[in-house]
């Protein structure tokens, strides 16, 4: 189900840059319109900056992702960061610890497709989120 | 000791040269050196060894390797051609002087290891630090001349004016622009400002919060901000995320905006019918002439 891997380290805010280049190049290739394009940008950008401001060192990595009928790709955010206590909470709208907007994860779970996150306090986050080629 | 295995060395030179320009030349397609003319790339592997040795004449001077890394630093070529080219050259010289020596005590081989170590050592450490002085110049140099382009206010009217923003956002130069925004509307005595994002490719919550931040700080000062060029992938991605824009003022070009910020300063803009007498009234030329 899947295939060709690649992935960015977060550690520095223009690795925020890298890693958004990269899943822009693979939505691109795989056939995303610059509507979607830019919808998995922000959602890549999202997802790296809370890597980047709240644990300070973790990973994206992208699959193109092949169901029956369509393909898609696949974002995996991971980090062993602090972790999130209270997932209902971080997943509502204006919620925010930083003192930011508060619309960072449940905009990336409105802009994707499918959306999962595994969060363990002190051990980290795992957040893999899917958009579907329409 | 020391000065003996020097000697060998010195008196083999002749077959280390030899030996280390066969084994450089097989490494030339690895080392991305391929599109260096033949002749070129013969020329400096010549000068290179020379320097080596000289410098193991010299007792590890490091002046003669300092003319030769300017040269190839300037010249562009990959880091690992010195790094394998000293390499080789370890290589080659252990060999060297390990045939030419009937003794095979343990103890005395690793004396011949470090003594070659120490003579390629000091001019390794000195290539790279070259390098990365020469990469770390050339960065220093793009972030300033990033920073120039970073946060540009035009005032193209009394009271109006403008701040093109291209490019990724980052924290540092989100301070740029507010700091140049502020001081811009208090120097330019702006009463409208209009932020152009034609140029900004993702638009996610820390930039939006950004914006938010420096229009709030102009509206603090008195004037007014109009967000322009939000281009139909970037407002549906607004939207998508579920950010309110709704008390900034937008509009999709720079264009409307401007019509906009006439409006809000109480000027149009008034189309002449009558071109040509319109100028030879500026020109003070009369009819009669």
């Amino acid at each position: 189900m899947m295939n060709s891997q690649s992935c960015v380290t977060i550690l520095k805010e223009w690795d925020i840059v890298a890693a958004r280049q990269m899943g822009r190049e693979i939505a691109k290739n795989i056939g995303f319109g610059t509507v979607d394009q830019a919808r998995i940008t922000t959602a890549i950008s999202e997802l790296a900056r809370n890597i980047y401001l709240y644990a300070g060192e973790g990973k994206i990595s992208f699959n193109i992702v092949q169901s029956l009928d369509t393909k898609g790709i696949s974002i995996k955010a991971e980090d062993k960061g602090p972790g999130i206590k209270d997932l209902s909470q971080v997943m509502e709208d204006g919620f925010s610890t930083s003192g930011g907007l508060g619309a960072g994860l449940p905009g990336v779970r409105r802009l994707m497709d499918d959306f999962d996150i595994i969060s363990e306090v002190n051990k980290g986050t795992t957040i893999v989120t899917v958009k579907w080629l329409r | 000791m020391n000065r003996d295995l020097r000697n060998i060395a010195i008196e083999n030179s002749d077959d280390i040269i030899h030996e280390w320009l066969k084994e450089i030349n097989l490494l030339k397609n690895v080392n991305y050196t391929m599109d260096i003319s033949d002749k070129l790339y013969e020329s400096n592997n010549k000068e290179f060894v020379n320097v080596i040795f000289s410098s193991i004449r010299e007792n590890g001077s490091t002046m003669v390797v300092e003319e030769f890394s300017k040269k190839i630093i300037h010249l562009g070529w990959p880091l690992s051609y010195i790094t394998d080219g000293l390499l080789v050259f370890r290589k080659v010289t252990l060999n060297t002087i390990l045939n030419k020596l009937e003794e095979v005590d343990p103890a005395f081989i690793a004396s011949v290891l470090s003594n070659v170590d120490s003579w390629v050592e000091p001019i390794i450490r000195h290539l790279v630090n070259e390098y990365s002085v020469s990469w770390e110049h050339i960065v220093s140099l793009q972030r300033i001349a990033l920073q120039e382009l970073s946060a540009p206010l035009i005032p193209v009217m009394d009271n109006i004016t403008i701040m093109p923003l291209i490019g990724t956002i980052d924290t540092e130069r989100a301070k740029f622009i507010m700091e140049n925004l502020l001081e811009g509307v208090m120097r330019h005595n702006a009463e409208v400002v209009l932020i152009d994002i034609t140029g900004v490719p993702v638009v996610d919550t820390m930039v939006a919060h950004h914006l938010f931040q420096a229009t709030e700080a102009v509206r603090l000062l008195g004037a007014k901000c109009i967000l322009v060029g939000i281009r139909p992938e970037i407002a549906q991605t607004i939207v998508n995320l579920g950010i309110n824009f709704s008390q900034l003022p937008t509009k999709s070009t720079l264009k409307k905006g401007f019509m906009l910020a006439l409006e809000i300063t109480n000027k149009s803009i008034v189309e002449m019918d009558n071109k040509s007498q319109y100028f030879n009234e500026i020109l003070g030329i009369s009819k009669e002439d």
